[in-house]
């Protein structure tokens, strides 16, 4: 299971990642000596978090400049922990670490309590589209592992969770650097009634939900294997079988399968999350970006949408400028006809309505166009389809997801291209 | 690898003929349905253990296989050996010769084997990661990975290394080659007690002592194992930071 840990620069991440490798005993033999080894070269003491901070600016400075991936196990599954960065420069390795997460432990430090990335970070992970998230008090060693500070700490930050939209399974008050409330109920936090991050970690629910969603078949690229062509791609949701007619978007082409190919054999039937190839009865030119569907739950291909978005780049987003949209293997020129909403994601304040751009680390709900017709759907429906990336000239610049879907109100040239 | 394919068609894969690569290999002849259709490189150091010549002959005969062996010849004739430090050696007869592979070919983009989980500093990869003409690997300014969307860009005179398992254990890959049933080159099995968990240029590989002779031991062996795999290999120990300066100027 992936788990994401974040927050707050110092909050002590790092720290808490190196008390669970030792906690369940994952660390292989010699790496305790190989980290005590550096700690000794660089004149500094052995610390949990230089198990994990394995580069050497790390180490000298002390935080994490990317993310880290390490493996747990515990009696009852494996965990990989994503360790993310603190601090606000490196928002793209903390996105880049909690997109492929199933849960989130979000740390925060029980003496300085909830700082701006605590709230950043909670917002990225809504946004992501992760689901369970434990917050992990950490430090309260430095308060005395007192019951007030965590009650007093306590409503701010549900609140906060609350209106996100984010449902927190377990709110755990511990130290890491003291090996409280970790593998096993704190002695020295008797009135805390809840489970130790351990057992909490063992309670979240592994695996993607699956609903019964209609076809979607992303062609990613063709092939020409033994003078035919093999449409490759991934089965996004449903399933396809051979033989069956489908309709290719956006185009709306009506074509019958003609077999369905995995290495060395045919299928009859595949379903999500397959990677497959596919050929035609007909003869039909197939383009990468192109989408299966079946005809009884046909997807309007479409011009306009609207998402919710958060901005990287240090260039803003302005008003009808143009960008290069990727959403699964389609792509399209695309630029923001209406910034309905500029919104700070440290306290979910609205900034300004009806803006004309939206800066740096910022967050926002708009209405954009593309210039040619894309296979989208709510990401609330089918996560794969609904969400995207905005790309400038100097690479990625945006991250979102598709919240309404929008008629067409022409602004773009209207060819349609297939 | 197929969105790699179908961004880059100068692509080459990295075979080293270890576990690792041969797995790569075989996930390539799947994804492309049977024949990789791009060159697959085997960067030869010429202190390669004797049966890793031996599978590189055989199987890219049966998989058609599309071989380049990339030598640094230059530095080989200097007298480039271990024995004069293993740092020099590695860059010249390793990283030197891929990037004469690279600009004599003209690739865009590199398939490799590598894993999060095998060192610290390769945990810090993305899968798309970009080189600059240099080689060199700009690990504090790292475009950001979204889900399996890929953006990472190439400007002039870069290549792109794209690691498509980066996210596969040592345990994955062996659990792997069992259920596909994947040759691999026989070092791996146990012989006389020992046996090797990693491989590459015989001076620098030692073995394990172990007593797994088959699959199903191997894999046995290693859920119940507390070392870490490339214990046995000298490049990354010879000082704290070997591997991290290796990895800066261009290594795999």
């Amino acid at each position: 299971m992936r788990i994401v840990m974040v927050g707050h620069l110092d909050h002590g991440k790092s720290t808490l990642i190196g008390r669970l490798l030792l906690a369940t005993d994952s660390l292989p033999d010699g790496k305790l000596e190989e980290a005590k080894k550096a700690a000794g070269k660089l004149n500094k003491g052995v610390e949990l978090s230089f198990l994990v901070d394995q580069f050497r600016e790390e180490k000298e400075q002390e935080r994490t400049i990317d993310t880290t991936q390490i493996n747990i196990r515990t009696g009852k599954r494996n965990y990989l922990l994503i360790d993310a960065p603190g601090h606000a420069e490196l928002i793209a390795n903390m996105l880049t670490g909690a997109s492929s997460a199933e849960a989130a432990v979000l740390v925060i430090d029980a003496h300085e309590g909830i700082k701006e990335q605590t709230l950043r970070h909670a917002y990225l992970i809504k946004l992501l589209g992760i689901r369970q998230v434990i917050v992990a008090l950490n430090k309260m060693d430095l308060e005395k592992y007192s019951k007030e500070r965590f009650e007093k700490i306590k409503p701010g930050l549900t609140g906060y969770l609350d209106g996100l939209g984010l449902a927190v399974s377990s709110l755990i008050p511990l130290s890491a650097k003291e090996d409280e409330n970790i593998s096993r109920p704190s002695k020295r936090m008797k009135w805390y009634k809840g489970s130790s991050l351990l057992q909490a970690l063992d309670k979240l629910t592994a695996g993607k939900k699956t609903g019964r969603a209609p076809l979607r078949f992303c062609i990613q690229d063709v092939y020409r294997v033994n003078g035919k062509d093999v449409a490759a791609g991934k089965v996004i949701s449903g399933s396809i079988r051979n033989g069956q007619c489908i309709t290719l978007l956006p185009s709306l082409r009506k074509v019958r399968l003609g077999s369905i190919r995995v290495f060395g054999k045919d299928k009859k039937v595949c379903r999500s999350g397959e990677n497959i190839g596919i050929t035609f009865r007909e003869r039909v030119k197939v383009h990468r970006g192109e989408v299966a569907v079946t005809e009884k739950d046909l997807s309007r291909p479409l011009y306009r949408f609207e998402s919710s978005l958060f901005w990287l780049s240090p260039e803003p987003l302005l008003l009808n400028k143009r960008f290069l949209l990727r959403l699964a293997t389609q792509e399209a020129r695309c630029s923001a006809e209406k910034i309905l909403k500029r919104i700070d994601p440290k306290t979910l304040e609205i900034l300004q309505e009806n803006a004309k751009e939206l800066k740096v680390n910022e967050a926002g709900r708009l209405i954009l166009r593309v210039s040619s017709p894309l296979v989208i759907e709510n990401f609330s429906f089918i996560d794969e389809l609904g969400r995207f990336v905005i790309e400038g000239k100097n690479g990625l610049s945006g991250v979102g997801i598709v919240t309404s879907l929008l008629q067409r109100k022409a602004s773009f040239p209207q060819n349609r291209s297939s | 690898m197929r969105e790699a394919y179908a961004r880059f068609r100068d692509i080459g894969l990295l075979w080293s003929i270890g576990k690792d690569s041969t797995v790569l290999l075989w996930i390539a002849r799947k994804a492309f349905l049977g024949r990789v259709p791009f060159p697959v490189i085997h960067i030869d150091t010429g202190f390669k253990f004797r049966q890793i010549y031996e599978f590189r002959e055989n199987y890219s005969r049966k998989f058609s296989l599309d071989l380049i062996v990339s030598r640094n010849k230059g530095a080989a004739k200097k007298g480039c050996s271990p024995e004069n430090g293993k740092f020099p050696c590695c860059n010249a007869l390793k990283t030197e010769a891929l990037k004469m592979t690279i600009k004599k070919y003209g690739f865009k983009a590199l398939l490799l084997a590598i894993r999060r989980d095998e060192h610290g500093i390769r945990a810090k990869e993305r899968y798309f990661s970009p080189r600059d003409k240099e080689f060199r690997w700009n690990y504090q300014e790292q475009p950001a990975e979204l889900w399996d969307i890929r953006t990472a860009k190439l400007k002039n005179e870069e290549h792109l290394r794209i690691h498509p398992m980066l996210h596969w254990t040592e345990l994955d890959i062996w659990r792997y080659i069992r259920r596909e049933n994947i040759p691999v080159v026989d070092l791996y099995f146990s012989r006389n007690g020992r046996r090797y968990r990693s491989i590459g240029c015989q001076p620098c590989c030692a073995p394990v002592n172990s007593e797994a002779d088959t699959l199903q031991k191997i894999i046995r062996e290693l859920e119940a194992t507390r070392e870490a795999e490339r214990n046995g290999r000298a490049q990354d120990k010879e000082d704290a930071h070997n591997m991290q300066r290796l990895r800066s100027l261009g290594y795999m």
